[in-house]
């Protein structure tokens, strides 16, 4: 919880006070959101030079499945990610929140085995399994040591779960339960009725703007078919992608995709989603809700993976609201007027335009101050754009910081799914650095007044006093 | 505090690279200096700890050490307000810093040549901090909003915050990290100036430095730049003993909510109070540990395969015990009923569990995955420099031997399921519990929704 961007760690038994910034994040899902989020802010590479990304090695299996492998033997474990182009904008209509029920409900029962032998033989080996769901994707996770008297098992199962999962009814029925009783949680806190309602006035019709947990009523409809033709229809090879990350060679790696994945059908991939509009107007939602602080997001459709004003947005953004406490929506409300723990804004890059989001929490009485004092802030910088010591500095920290954004399995595993499942080329990480460099402050003031309009955001306010 | 399967896989995780990849070395000041080697990346993370906590909070300045830390980036004679994060972030760091009831650290995050600004700017600040009347009025303001969002409005979060006030009535862990809103409203730069001249002495700072490193350098540059802060000599106040407990306690929090929430504790040794000739063994916080795990370690742990899977009475339920600090702590069990359940049978089917394991010895089968856990998480923690630092700072912050960490993995192996149901018995007793429940009040005027898609007013 303390981490400036997002949590690094958390402590046990004390609660950390931290002086970080908090930005919520919505907890559906393993660490989906999370991992976006990292991704929206940063990129990475690892050993032996400081300004090269890990050699990655790229395959595509029988059935479609593209595999994207790096070989790292410093630890004696194995991280895989089978990616599906499966996430939240991919519920059917009334049906909000199938996919996360169905990547819930992988590791409920796979072929004969029950959810009690699936973690029973999971955990006796010490693995980790995860599934998880985002608004583009849907993730299932491993992590094993390499040792094959532990790796073998670990496969067959998570190769099971992913080809043959048998969705109990029961099983069905507790999730469901559970996913009821999340959304009613979120009912009390403020920040994540702020970030549904703000998804769904920046959305409207589009499939980003419903909440992957789904409603209480879509949630309610899902039936056990539901779940089967959602997997029958994603899970298969031409809609999949599989990173495999660490203490494995070439070979190994080869027998490995094939073994977790390679007998999944090819089937068809996934069809696009629709454009996203831009608004055309300014949009305001408040919601009364009884608390001590106000909620405020603001937003707008921002852009897409791959977009040709990635860089120039990217830099900007951390100019004006990415960079922690030391950009100017961090200088201007909270160093120097005290009014917000937490204020960010960051690019959340999707398959289609994922949002621009900037957000804050003040006490009610200071509400009408600081929205005014933000918007003041975004609209200075569109009309103005950085200055050069702002750029500067910002290169500055971002390549300066290159090789902390891979120095873990873990983190270069997160780096290859979005570079798998986006399609980025291969010399991504490579070409970072260089593509830093190159932004001007010139192109970072056209790309926000180009694509950052002010005065046609979505505002959602949610609070106003017990 | 109360997210268990997290504090489980980090207690595991304290096995650590062997200790000739580790040194360690006190300066003439006193202060420690303990450095790990990781040469998998060229990056770096340097913490530096100071054994300053909320429990060494008297009543009235709650939340002072919290405070102070956000003060601590506002600024020396050499270095202007924000200038420390500025140079951090130029240099492609990353940098934050957190507080506890034991300690408060900083750390950052670098490319590994950079090591020396960071060193620069935190020997600085630990000697020359300017602690403006100025500057402190507007920090206080954001740490005011930290409070309010972090505790204030999230009802799950006050009732944790009630319930250490009842489970503790003499210790300071009574007191929120954070400190009270009345405690912040009248806390005075003058009073941090005060709380700072006395914690932040060389001698009561660990720097933990874990990475790309030659240990050599590393303490040759530490020298070069802590080494001249002079000496200083300060007092820790007697340590307050909790009482025995001598019956349940309970209380109900009503706070406007729409879920209720249960959190039960019972007092439980740590390691620094254990083994010491008392009437604690040395092998009971190892004990507990492994409880957890055969309770809450896992989709596989008893939690989740009988309460929430088999029996349907929790939506989540999780455990917490760290045996890592300076005063004895609690193990806590926290949960959500199910739709259809009430609090009241869920904490009876917990405390079934809890009856089930001192009756019972735990299986072979279940140590043995406890075990295989143990295992693997050793090897998983290490994919993370800053973890490596942290399991490092916390040890030494809290007064144990951090070598510990060699021994770690065996003295959990060591663990018998006799172990595991004595300290059952021993600790996870009705008189050494507290149990806090949430009773959900109407969220206000035309609030009360369930579930409606919509939820709230509707104001375009």
């Amino acid at each position: 919880m303390f981490g400036r961007n997002r949590v690094f760690f958390q402590l046990p038994l004390s609660r950390e006070g931290g002086r970080g910034q908090g930005v919520r994040v919505p907890n559906f899902g393993t660490t989906t959101f999370l991992r976006a989020w990292i991704l929206a802010l940063c990129f990475i590479a690892f050993v032996p030079q400081v300004e090269a990304g890990p050699k990655i090695q790229q395959w595509t299996l029988d059935n479609g499945v593209r595999v994207y492998f790096v070989e790292t033997h410093e630890l004696p474990m194995l991280q895989i990610r089978a990616v599906f182009d499966a996430g939240a904008s991919r519920d059917p209509a009334n049906r909000a929140g199938l996919a996360r029920l169905t990547s819930a409900m992988l590791d409920e029962g796979a072929g004969d085995l029950t959810a009690d032998d699936i973690a029973s033989r999971f955990e006796g080996l010490g693995a980790e399994f995860g599934a998880g769901v985002d608004r583009d994707m849907a993730t299932v996770d491993l992590r094993s040591l390499s040792d094959s008297a532990l790796l073998d098992p670990a496969l067959d199962l998570f190769s099971k779960i992913l080809s043959a999962p048998s969705f109990p009814a029961a099983s069905l029925e507790r999730n469901r339960a559970q996913a009821l009783v999340a959304l009613q949680k979120d009912m009390q806190s403020p920040g994540a009725i702020a970030d549904k309602a703000f998804y769904r006035e920046l959305y409207g019709d589009h499939p980003y703007a419903h909440d992957p947990q789904g409603d209480e009523s879509s949630l309610k409809a899902i039936t056990r078919d539901d779940l089967q033709t959602q997997y029958r229809s994603y899970f298969v090879g031409a809609n999949a992608w599989l990173v495999i990350v660490g203490d494995a060679s070439l070979r190994q790696a080869r027998k490995i995709a094939e073994r977790v994945i390679g007998h999944l059908p090819t089937g068809q991939a996934a069809v696009p989603i629709p454009l996203v509009s831009a608004l055309d107007a300014p949009r305001q939602k408040q919601v009364a809700f009884p608390a001590t602080q106000t909620h405020i997001i603001l937003g707008q459709p921002g852009m897409r993976r791959g977009d040709p004003d990635y860089f120039p947005l990217y830099v900007g953004n951390y100019i004006l609201g990415g960079g922690g406490l030391v950009s100017r929506l961090s200088m201007e409300v909270r160093e120097k007027r005290g009014l917000s723990y937490s204020v960010y804004s960051y690019f959340l890059p999707l398959r289609m335009a994922g949002p621009l989001v900037i957000g804050l929490q003040t006490k009610n009485a200071q509400r009408d101050q600081a929205l005014k004092l933000v918007r003041q802030v975004i609209s200075d910088f569109v009309a103005k754009g950085p200055t050069e010591e702002e750029l500067n500095a910002a290169k500055k920290h971002i390549t300066g910081g290159f090789p902390l954004r891979l120095d873990s399995n873990g983190k270069i595993a997160e780096n290859l799914a979005v570079i798998a499942f986006y399609g980025l080329p291969l010399t991504y990480l490579d070409d970072f650095i260089p593509r830093i460099e190159a932004v001007t402050a010139e192109q970072i003031r056209n790309a926000f007044r180009q694509r950052v309009h002010p005065d046609q955001m979505v505002t959602v306010i949610v609070g106003g006093g017990r | 505090m109360f997210d268990n399967k997290f504090s489980w896989l980090l207690l595991l995780s304290l096995w650590l690279p062997a200790c000739s990849q580790t040194q360690e070395t006190t300066l003439a000041n006193g202060l420690r200096v303990i450095v790990q080697q990781d040469h998998r990346s060229p990056v770096v993370v340097s913490q530096i700890w100071y054994r300053v906590g909320s429990q060494d909070e008297p009543e009235g300045i709650t939340g002072i050490s919290h405070a102070l830390e956000h003060m601590m980036f506002k600024g020396t004679a050499k270095h202007g307000p924000n200038e420390f994060s500025r140079i951090i972030a130029e240099n492609g760091g990353r940098e934050n810093a957190f507080t506890s009831y034991d300690y408060t650290a900083y750390f950052q995050q670098l490319e590994k040549s950079r090591l020396p600004i960071s060193f620069e700017l935190e020997a600085d600040r630990l000697q020359n901090l300017t602690l403006a009347d100025e500057e402190f009025r507007k920090e206080i303001k954001v740490v005011m909003e930290e409070r309010r969002w972090r505790t204030d409005d999230q009802p799950e979060a006050i009732v944790q915050e009630k319930f250490m006030t009842t489970a503790y009535q003499a210790h300071p862990y009574r007191h929120p990290v954070i400190g009270s809103m009345t405690d912040l409203e009248s806390m005075t730069a003058k009073e941090l100036r005060d709380w700072y001249g006395h914690w932040y002495a060389p001698a009561d700072a660990i720097l933990v430095v874990v990475g790309d490193v030659e240990p050599k350098e590393v303490i040759a540059q530490a020298q070069k730049y802590f080494g001249q802060i002079p000496a200083r000599s300060f007092e820790r106040a007697k340590e307050v003993v909790e009482p025995e407990q001598k019956g349940e306690r309970r209380i109900r929090v009503a706070v406007p909510a729409e879920v209720p929430y249960l959190l039960m504790g019972y007092h439980a040794p740590v390691h620094a109070s254990a083994g010491r000739g008392g009437d604690v063994a040395e092998w009971e916080p190892y004990a507990l540990s492994v409880l957890i795990g055969i309770l809450d370690g896992g989709q596989a742990a008893r939690f989740e395969r009988e309460l929430v899977r088999e029996k349907k009475l929790a939506a989540s339920i999780g455990t917490d015990y760290s045996a890592v600090g300076r005063s004895p702590g609690l193990l806590t069990i926290d949960a959500t009923p199910a739709n259809g359940h009430t609090v009241a049978e869920l904490e009876q089917a917990i405390r079934a569990q809890i009856e089930q394991i001192k009756k019972e010895p735990v299986t072979a089968e279940e140590l043995k995955r406890v075990k295989a856990q143990v295992v693997a998480s050793n090897v998983f923690s290490r994919d993370s420099v800053f973890y490596q630092a942290m399991q490092i700072g916390r040890l030494a912050a809290v007064g144990l031997d951090w070598h510990m960490i060699d021994d770690y993995p065996d003295k959990l192996m060591a663990v018998t399921a006799e172990q595991v149901q004595t300290v059952a018995r021993k600790y996870l007793v009705d008189a050494n519990l507290t149990v806090a429940v949430l009773d959900p009040q109407p969220m206000g005027k035309g609030q009360r929704r369930m579930l409606r898609p919509q939820g709230g007013s509707d104001v375009r």
